[in-house]
């Protein structure tokens, strides 16, 4: 019997996680994926939002506002990408000018600070890139951002640190029992027993809370298509531009991202697939066109790769952070679509507050709040470099070129706290592959790591899901 | 009744499509569409007895490589293809192997040996 | 600044490119211990160790080799003659010191992270693939998507399989030796499809790695769709344009569990880029000039990283000729030796269908007896002349049955035309197609 159970190990998931093993207490984690971070939480814009987006009074606006302030100190206890690098919502005309007084007021509403709206000429003078038919702009000092999947990998490493237990492969499909006694099967047969659960399970959110609750929700995919581009387009803008936002969302934004490249996108279309994270020719056409609204000469040649994520959006339009009404013992993290990256932190601060009002769960001594992370050659000084490389000679073994990830930090990753099984695993925690050559050299020798590290056959070794191998068989039968 | 072979040439980057006429016995009556006398040569001898060099690679025993790389040490005829890669596929080589190791002696009984075109040290 | 290594000639690469050019240094005067070769590989050799297929070598030694013959034979002239060469060692950064050294800065899990000064360095670090991201292929991100040469890597290094049932996108060289390679390892290779109404590749490998295996080739084809959760499951190839837009309404789709893809090779010049060397918007590669020197004095390019060549005996020739070259430069015959001598640089100018030269600028002090001009065309010509003017004047013009994007082209030029030629400023290399019919 199990303390509490977490459904899904996205950002959400991994720092409710995170959050509860503070106090003592058994956590079990069940992701469906091999791996962390393999929902929604992988294919965002990695957006610290300032927070005038949200409608003064909702969750949304105070998970944001809480979760945009806490990103600083926690970037430098769990050692996680995070950088300020401010955001401007630019406007075309009168009416998007009355549109950014708004939003000013309703972020001044929500505690944002350092809000102005400044001129054409001002964002232009920031950002020299933006498109010459920007008349005025929101400038939000406290815009930041932050590389989505090392934040959730690094609240999951800790969450484990302090005894929180990770099941992945492990598909939720039937919850049933009530406070105290719920029993959680899942699609391999086995069965897990809990006091309490926690569901932070993304796009299938509703399907999970239906199932204990005859008070429905509702969540629909929304689907966003994004393009990156390589890192030599570095500094083509620094912060973060977004225009005007409509009712479908915040809409295309030309954004750094921690690593230096440059991100354009989202689209925002609602789908009925809950799987359906192709990208298409229209959409990733669509964001090349309004992307190019934002800024000029947008270094469209220079993508590298494309992708398209899907928000979890819920009828109701705001997060739901509680206990079901219905269901006592098992709380809700749903809903959680923009802003849910930033707010994760602040989600799951409140959160471990709903449980520990219900199971006094006595704070753990000896709780690790600091986690650090796999070095990172790329970034290292030639001091460093050196250094590193006497520690662990491993560190001056090149395996991905173009993102320059050594083996060292391969096998970091791999044998650290819910270490990557997966390449799509490895490239989240040390970008091998994440270049421009999109891992076309590295894939073998990357392959080859996995296997030795984990003892497995490399015909095991797979991308992402458990029927994502990367090889059909080997010539010959001893080589399999 | 005569055969009729429509090939490209590929003695150089022109491509010329080639019409080649044979009779019954397999003699070649009319070559059109060349342009030059390469090409000639060229679709008489690939409509008679067109030939290939198969490249391939072995197992190898104790080696640091899994698998090293072997060639047909002349060319075989192009109908034998499939039937020399099978014998390649159950061969294999000790390491350490050298170039020019011969893997398969006389492979199909074709008269041409297999060997071996990369070198492999022992594990 | 302090370097932990020294020495004369640093070349980066030990591919096909960086042999030859550590062969032809050695052998014009620069001797073997002054020469490092720093290869980030497990070995020598490069790609070619993975291109098992045969068609090496035939200009070079008169004989058809497979890639790894090639490579053995460049491989035991460099251990012959002694010359280092460090191997698993990465160059992270080369700059130029105030004296004009450069200083190359790389790691290895022996030496650790360590600096070489080198009075010259040679460029050869090849190129690579140019991958799904960067095409642009809607649809899911499935395992079983590979560019052609890391399949040829799984196939032939490893000894494994990428998949079975095969649909490949592009029809360059590697795409081609990859649709025969599957083909004879039992994998049933669907389609091949080319985005341009002509293949990127050469003659010989449709007819003997397609036609041979009733493999159809579609040009003016694309992929619009990528299908499967996990792994591959369908690709729809679908008819383009002349705008090269699908047409809607002539999608086919094909089951299959992989897409190879064999789009076009893209010079590796990050190092040189962050070097401060001017690169070519078309080539991707260095400028360069006679000697095949770039816009940083000392630094010199050859092999794939200049530009991407179809066969490896012209990257040994190319690549020779930057070693001889380097050789020179580090005896003080070099760039900064007698300017006076030198004059200004004649410039090699692609017009007219001609996309680039090698050089693209000549000193006539400088350069040999003959001078080699290496280029691409941008279309398919029959029947078209290659031009060669003078400032304005037409001084040769060279007759070609055909003349094909997929196919380097050369014209050779005489020291002896140059130095009569009055007041010469611009060399321009041209298609002149007044009696021809461009495809």
């Amino acid at each position: 019997m199990m303390d509490v159970i977490v459904i899904g190990a996205g950002v959400t998931g991994c720092a409710i996680a995170r959050e509860l093993s503070r106090r003592e207490r058994s956590i079990l984690v069940l992701e469906r994926g091999l791996d962390v971070c393999e929902g929604t939480s992988k294919a965002n814009s990695g957006i610290v939002h300032a927070g005038h987006d949200a409608k003064p009074g909702t969750m949304k606006a105070r998970m944001n506002i809480e979760g945009s302030r806490m990103m600083e100190a926690l970037s430098r206890e769990l050692d996680f990408p995070y950088r300020r690098n401010t955001s401007l919502v630019i406007g075309f005309n009168e009416e998007d000018r009355h549109t950014l007084e708004e939003l000013k007021a309703q972020g001044e509403v929500n505690g944002v600070e350092g809000l102005a709206v400044i001129s054409g000429e001002e964002a232009r003078a920031k950002e020299p890139k933006l498109s010459a038919g920007v008349t005025c702009a929101l400038f939000c000092p406290t815009g930041g951002i932050v590389d989505p999947f090392l934040l959730t990998v690094a609240f999951a490493e800790n969450a484990a640190v302090n005894g929180a237990e990770f099941r992945f492969g492990t598909e939720v499909t039937k919850i049933s029992g009530k406070e105290g006694a719920f029993t959680v099967e899942t699609a391999d047969g086995t069965a897990f027993q809990a006091k309490r659960i926690v569901n932070a399970a993304g796009v299938y959110a509703d399907v999970f809370h239906n199932m204990v609750s005859a008070q429905h929700i509702h969540i629909t995919a929304r689907k966003g298509e994004y393009l990156l581009m390589d890192k030599k387009t570095k500094g083509f803008v620094n912060a973060t531009i977004f225009q005007c936002p409509t009712k479908m969302g915040k809409g295309v934004l030309v954004t750094p991202t921690c690593h230096g490249n440059l991100l354009i996108g989202p689209t925002s279309v609602d789908i009925e697939d809950k799987e359906g994270v192709n990208t298409t020719a229209e959409g990733l056409a669509d964001v090349v066109e309004k992307a190019g609204l934002s800024a000029e000469d947008l270094p469209t040649r220079q993508v590298i790769t494309s992708f398209a994520g899907l928000r979890a959006h819920e009828d109701g339009g705001d997060f739901i952070v509680a206990e079901a009404a219905d269901c006592p013992g098992f709380f809700d993290a749903a809903g959680i679509e923009s802003p849910g990256l930033t707010s994760a932190p602040a989600i799951a601060k409140y959160m471990a507050e709903l449980i520990t009002e219900k199971d006094k769960a006595p704070e753990k001594t000896g709780f690790k709040a600091e986690r650090k992370g796999i070095p990172c050659m790329a970034e290292a000084t030639p001091e460093e470099r050196k250094a590193l490389v006497a520690e662990n000679p491993l560190y001056a073994n090149v395996i991905c070129r173009c993102e320059l990830v050594t083996e060292g930090e391969i096998v970091d990753a791999i044998n650290r706290p819910v270490g990557a099984t997966t390449l799509d695993g490895v490239k989240r925690r040390v970008r091998a592959g994440m270049g421009r050559c999109q891992a076309g050299f590295c894939t073998p020798k990357q392959m080859d790591i996995l296997a030795r590290e984990t003892g497995r056959d490399l015909q095991d070794i797979v991308k992402s899901g458990s029927g994502s191998q990367l090889l059909d068989g080997g010539k010959f039968e001893s080589t399999h | 009744m005569s055969r009729i072979t429509e090939l490209t040439c590929i003695r150089c980057p022109i491509g010329c499509q080639i019409t080649v006429t044979q009779d019954d016995d397999g003699k070649v009556t009319e070559i059109k569409g060349n342009s030059c006398p390469r090409g000639y040569e060229y679709a008489g001898s690939e409509v008679t007895n067109p030939v290939r060099t198969v490249t391939s690679t072995v197992h190898v025993e104790g080696g640091v490589l899994p698998v090293t790389s072997v060639k047909t040490k002349g060319d075989i005829p192009k109908g034998r293809i499939f039937d020399c890669m099978q014998a390649i596929n159950a061969a294999s080589v000790k390491a350490p192997a050298a170039i020019g190791d011969v893997v398969i002696r006389d492979v199909c009984g074709l008269g041409v040996d297999v060997i071996v075109t990369r070198a492999v040290a022992k594990a | 600044m302090n370097a932990d290594k020294k020495a004369k000639i640093v070349i980066i690469g030990g591919g096909p490119a960086g042999l030859s050019a550590a062969a032809a240094a050695n052998e014009a005067g620069a001797a073997a211990g002054d020469i490092l070769i720093l290869e980030r590989d497990n070995v020598l050799g490069g790609i070619l160790n993975q291109c098992i297929h045969n068609g090496f070598g035939l200009h070079t030694f008169k004989e058809e080799l497979t890639g790894p013959e090639y490579a053995a034979r460049f491989v035991s002239t460099v251990q012959e003659r002694g010359i280092p060469y460090l191997l698993n060692t990465i160059v992270v950064d080369i700059s130029v010191d105030g004296d004009g050294s450069k200083v190359v800065s790389a790691m290895n899990r022996t030496d650790g992270f360590f600096t070489v000064r080198a009075d010259a360095v040679i460029l050869a670090m090849g190129c690579r693939e140019r991958p799904r991201g960067a095409l642009n292929i809607p649809g899911y991100r499935p395992a079983g998507i590979y560019t052609a040469g890391t399949a040829q890597r799984f196939v032939n290094i490893e000894g494994r399989m990428p998949g079975h049932e095969v649909v490949i996108l592009g029809s360059g060289d590697i795409g081609l030796i990859m649709a025969r390679r599957m083909t004879l390892e039992g994998a049933k290779v669907k389609v091949v499809a080319e985005l341009m109404p002509y293949s990127g590749g050469l003659k010989r490998n449709i007819v003997q790695c397609l036609d041979d295996f009733g493999i159809p080739l579609k040009l003016s084809h694309t992929v619009t769709d990528i299908r499967g959760r996990e792994r591959v499951e369908a690709v729809t190839i679908a008819e383009v344009g002349p705008d090269r837009k699908p047409v809607p309404g002539t999608e086919e789709t094909y089951t299959c569990d992989t897409l190879l893809l064999s789009c076009g090779l893209i010079p590796e010049n990050e190092l040189s880029s962050q070097l401060g060397v001017e690169l070519s918007r078309v080539t991707s590669g260095p400028v360069v000039n006679e000697s095949l020197e770039t816009s940083v004095p000392g630094v010199f390019a050859c092999g794939n990283v200049l530009h991407v060549h179809d066969l490896v005996d012209y990257v040994s020739e190319e690549a020779a000729n930057a070693g001889r070259n380097a050789a020179g430069y580090v005896e003080g015959n070099g760039s900064e030796g007698k300017p006076e001598e030198d004059g200004t640089p004649v410039q090699v100018i692609a017009k007219d269908g001609v996309r680039y030269t090698v050089p693209s600028s000549i000193r006539i002090g400088r350069m040999n007896d003959l001078q080699l001009i290496r280029f691409r065309v941008g279309a398919v010509y029959r029947d078209a002349s290659i031009a060669i003017d003078f400032n304005d004047t037409v001084v040769r013009t060279q007759k070609k049955r055909i003349l094909a994007p997929g196919e380097m082209e050369q014209v050779i030029l005489k020291k002896e035309d140059l130095q009569k030629f009055e007041g010469l400023k611009t060399i321009t290399i041209r298609v002149d197609t007044s009696e021809a019919k461009k495809q």
